[in-house]
């Protein structure tokens, strides 16, 4: 007899392997286009569940994610790009030595654009941290525009407003979805231990929390710092598909579009954050036609003008509004409730269907 | 030799004075009450000794260690646990976490090798939990485990706050009113079990409480507060015939049983 | 440098201190009153700068009275976005309305990007403004004169407003201690209704002001200046009026100096703003003129 735990773990097993065979098929037999919302699907997941660490599970209001994500695309497009077209596309004034000539192997890009990125975390993490709600919230918010400007001004490194292009498409599916399913592990791991308790402390309660013995600081800063991490690596891998980057992308919008995801899949869930990814990238592009301008490439994540982004905004408020809790609240997925759910669906729906009414009128 | 000792301590908010002139002591193994009208700075003194606020002056002394102004988090390291009179659990999560989150001040393993599930992790992890299991099933909570704790009725709530300052191993308690509210039965039945738990934990108890017959009959010593003033200290016996303290209760507490 | 020349600078650094200081007065109203960051107050300066847009070129009716409509459809406006995002929420937990806060920004930018284009227009103003003075060997648009002079014309009657009439004890009651207010018999909802729409109408005044000085509108142009007038009113002391002014100018006339005396930094004016918001978070979070408040444990 199987036991329910070992069906779970069964059932996770079997949907692995049937998505490692999707992903081995996808890149060699779908369109390039789906390819691409694929790409970008996983890339929001990771983005997604490092920002729900910082804001939903560990309640602090942080408005500053695309800062990260900004440090972390810049270097690893900048360790990635080859010599010959930096020298290119710095044309207005030459990259400064040695970033001019490093080219490092893709994986070392971005742990390095992680591992910035998350520094730059901890520098922010000092000053902000013992804000409060909305002073954190603009605190972090200014950090990352102070970051967005610095990269708009300083020619010589990023080149400026004139952005990076010719960023080799190294991103693949497998690099997308396997660094999802690694940020996946590493943050469940995370919010599953004592460490993740305390953070979840933090957010419900951070004077008892305090008073319990939690180091508020340095908690705060853990979480921070590695939120910050894969939002960097994130960033690393959207530079790698995009093949172009440049400061204007990092703007308060894009953080806003993940903000979007994680209360749609729920503050608290970080399986709810990787479904709702997938739900409002696909959707976003599937509400194209809603878009009176035509976009080259489908950039999902500049600022996206049109009526695409009203009805983006309405959907967020009327979440707010009316579904606080989000797709999946603070639960993260379970084969229990996912089985009992679709069963009840099936009963409600098909199961009538398929059923023989019983003489005397009414189905069981 | 005092456990806890607290030496002239003001408390100044802007210009209103919480506490003035403060001093208390508690033996270790004693079990003090800290009793006064509402306002009177009660719990005012236990923000003060937790770090909670930083006293304008005076000192706070434990184990005959300056612990003036630390972070509350240090305090609750040096084995100072409390509970707080509206009740802080921790809502959203449940019975268990509640328990197991106060245990993480004394955990060993750092963050990587908690993601990492490395054996020493794990160890510690296991005991963790053996231990809030152990302490859930002294207060009776233990078949409450999974429920949220905003779940759970007013009583028990103010239990499982208790199990939760005691899981950080704590050398004193600061109890914060855990009798509010409760009839005389409950009352009765918390005032032996704080003697218990005085006993199984090797504690200190320092109780503010508004139910006299709590406070009278568990105390060894009272202290008295009145517009954060102390009026008198001593004896359940002396204190109850004190006339000042009399003339300071006067026209309040209808929960006053006799 | 010479001294006209500087003459310009802080002439300029006034306005636009000014204009500051009107936007960053609605902000520390609503945050006084409902502990809220309105993320939309930025984009309502600049749907008044639309109205006017509509209201001149499209209508052709005449600026005299097309300003006046405009901020009473800004007041509007203004207390619609609470009716709708803000209100319903007010139990809520308080990342909710912020989210929603931000929802109604976004909302607002697209709507106006859907109904008007991106594309920026030319604001219409006025000859009467937009006319230049000569002083010295610079030219100075009257507009910068009347800036601060209409600016404080509002002060007053704002000041005379909270601090004389009903309404604005209602406001600071309501702003001190809600469930007190509303146990005397003030009207919360009414008066947080108030409140938004006075504070989007001084928006609407800045705006109208705004559109003649840098007569180029677009969706965004809300935006930075929104955030900015936030930081203004934290610098200032958030919740109190009198900082959000101080705070506005010294923004302001900041930022113009920035750019007058350190040319190279031209591209860093915004971050100015910010800069200066995380100094003031770091040294005295509660603002120049704010006070502490502290949490009951």
């Amino acid at each position: 007899m199987v036991t329910q735990k070992k069906r779970n773990r069964i059932l996770t097993v079997i949907a692995i392997l049937f998505l490692v065979a999707f992903i081995g098929f996808a890149e060699n037999n779908l369109d390039l286009y789906i390819v691409r919302i694929l790409n970008v699907c996983a890339i929001y997941a990771i983005l997604g569940m490092s920002m729900n660490l910082i804001n939903g599970f560990t309640g602090l209001f942080s408005l500053g994610h695309a800062g990260f994500m900004a440090v972390g695309a810049y270097t690893t497009a900048l360790l990635t790009i080859p010599p010959a077209v930096k020298k290119q596309i710095f044309y207005l004034a030459p990259l400064i030595e040695p970033l001019d000539r490093i080219n490092l192997p893709f994986p070392l890009a971005l742990l390095v654009g992680g591992i910035l990125a998350a520094l730059v975390g901890a520098l922010i993490a000092a000053p902000t941290l013992r804000l409060k709600g909305d002073y954190l919230a603009i605190a972090t918010l200014g950090f990352a525009e102070i970051i967005r400007v610095v990269f708009t001004n300083t020619q010589t490194i990023t080149n400026g407003a004139l952005g990076l292009k010719g960023i080799p498409a190294l991103t693949n599916l497998w690099w997308s979805f396997g660094t999802a399913a690694f940020t996946l592990l590493v943050l469940l791991s995370l919010i599953n231990s004592s460490y993740g308790r305390a953070l979840k402390a933090i957010r419900e309660d951070e004077i008892a929390a305090e008073s319990m013995g939690i180091n508020l600081a340095k908690h705060k800063t853990l979480s921070f710092v590695i939120g910050a991490f894969f939002a960097g690596i994130g960033g690393g891998l959207l530079g790698n598909l995009l093949g172009t980057i440049d400061p204007k992308m990092f703007s308060f919008t894009f953080t806003f579009n993940i903000l979007l995801i994680i209360v749609l899949g729920g503050m608290g869930s970080l399986t709810g954050s990787i479904i709702s990814a997938f739900i409002v990238t696909i959707a976003n592009e599937y509400l194209r036609f809603l878009d009176e301008r035509i976009n080259l490439g489908f950039f999902v994540i500049e600022g996206k003008v049109g009526m695409r982004s009203v009805v983006f905004s309405a959907l967020l408020m009327f979440v707010v509004l009316f579904y606080r809790h989000g797709l999946m609240g603070s639960k993260e997925f379970s084969w229990d409730r996912f089985l009992a759910g679709t069963g009840q669906l099936y009963q409600r729906t098909l199961g009538r269907l398929i059923r023989r009414p019983r003489k005397g009128g009414y189905a069981g | 030799m005092s456990l806890l000792k607290l030496e002239e301590i003001a408390m100044w908010f802007g210009g209103v004075a919480a506490l003035k002139n403060f001093n208390l002591e508690v033996a270790p193994g004693e079990i003090v009450g800290l009793i006064g009208p509402n306002g009177a700075g009660k719990t005012t003194v236990f923000n003060v000794i937790t770090g909670v606020y930083k006293p304008t002056r005076g000192r706070v002394f434990f184990m005959d260690r300056e612990i003036t102004g630390l972070r509350p988090d240090l305090i609750a390291k040096a084995g100072i646990a409390r509970t707080f009179q509206n009740i802080r659990l921790f809502k959203g999560l449940s019975v268990l976490e509640n328990v197991l989150i106060a245990h993480h001040l004394h955990l060993k393993a750092n963050y990587l090798e908690a993601i990492l599930k490395l054996p020493g992790y794990r160890k510690e992890e296991r005991r963790m939990r053996e231990q809030s299991l152990a302490l859930l099933e002294r207060v009776g909570l233990a078949n409450l485990r999974d429920e949220p704790a905003s779940s759970l009725p007013y009583g028990l709530q103010r239990r499982l706050e208790i199990a939760r300052a005691l899981a950080t191993n704590p050398k004193l308690l600061l109890l914060d009113e855990p009798a509010a509210g409760m009839n005389p039965k409950e009352a009765d039945d918390l005032t032996e079990f704080i003697a218990q738990i005085r006993e199984e934990f090797a504690l200190s108890i320092l109780l503010i409480e508004h139910h006299m017959n709590v406070v009278l009959n568990i105390s060894e010593r009272i202290y008295v507060l009145d517009y954060g003033m102390m009026i008198a200290s001593g004896r359940p016996e002396e204190i109850q015939n004190n006339q000042r303290v009399i003339e300071a209760y006067l026209g309040v507490n209808e929960d006053v049983e006799d | 440098m010479a001294f006209d020349l500087f003459l310009q600078h802080l002439s300029n650094g006034i306005s636009l201190g000014s204009l500051y200081a009107l936007i960053a007065i609605g902000y520390t109203m609503v945050y006084g009153i409902l502990r809220l960051i309105n993320f939309a107050h930025g984009d309502i300066f600049m749907m008044a700068t639309y109205f006017a847009f509509f209201g001149i070129v499209t209508f052709q009716i005449p600026w005299f009275i097309t300003f006046p409509l405009v901020l009473v459809l800004t007041a509007a406006l203004g207390m619609g976005v609470e009716a709708v995002a803000y209100r319903p929420l007010r139990e809520a937990p308080k990342i909710s309305i912020l989210i929603s806060a931000i929802g109604a920004s976004f909302f607002l930018e697209n709507l106006t990007i859907v109904l008007f284009g991106g594309v920026p227009k030319p604001f219409p103003a006025p000859k009467l403004f937009t006319d230049v003075v000569q002083i010295g060997t610079v030219s100075i648009q009257k507009l910068t004169f009347y800036i601060p002079v209409v600016t404080l014309l509002s002060l007053l009657g704002l000041v005379y407003l909270i601090n004389k009439t009903k309404v604005g004890m209602a406001m600071r009651a309501v702003s001190m201690d809600q469930e007190a207010a509303r146990v005397m018999g003030i009207n919360i909802d009414h008066t947080i209704a108030f409140t938004f729409g006075l504070g989007s109408l001084l928006a609407a005044v800045g705006g109208i002001m705004w559109g003649m000085k840098f007569p180029q509108i677009q969706p965004l142009m809300g935006v930075i200046p929104g955030l900015k007038c936030f930081i203004a009113a934290v610098i200032g002391g958030i919740g109190n009026i009198g900082g959000a002014v101080i705070g506005g100018f010294i923004l302001g006339i900041g930022e113009i100096m920035l750019v007058a005396f350190l040319p190279n930094l031209t591209g860093y004016r915004d971050a100015f703003a910010f800069v200066l918001l995380i100094l003031i978070l770091l040294y005295k979070p509660t603002g120049i003129l704010g006070e502490k408040t502290a949490e009951k444990v």
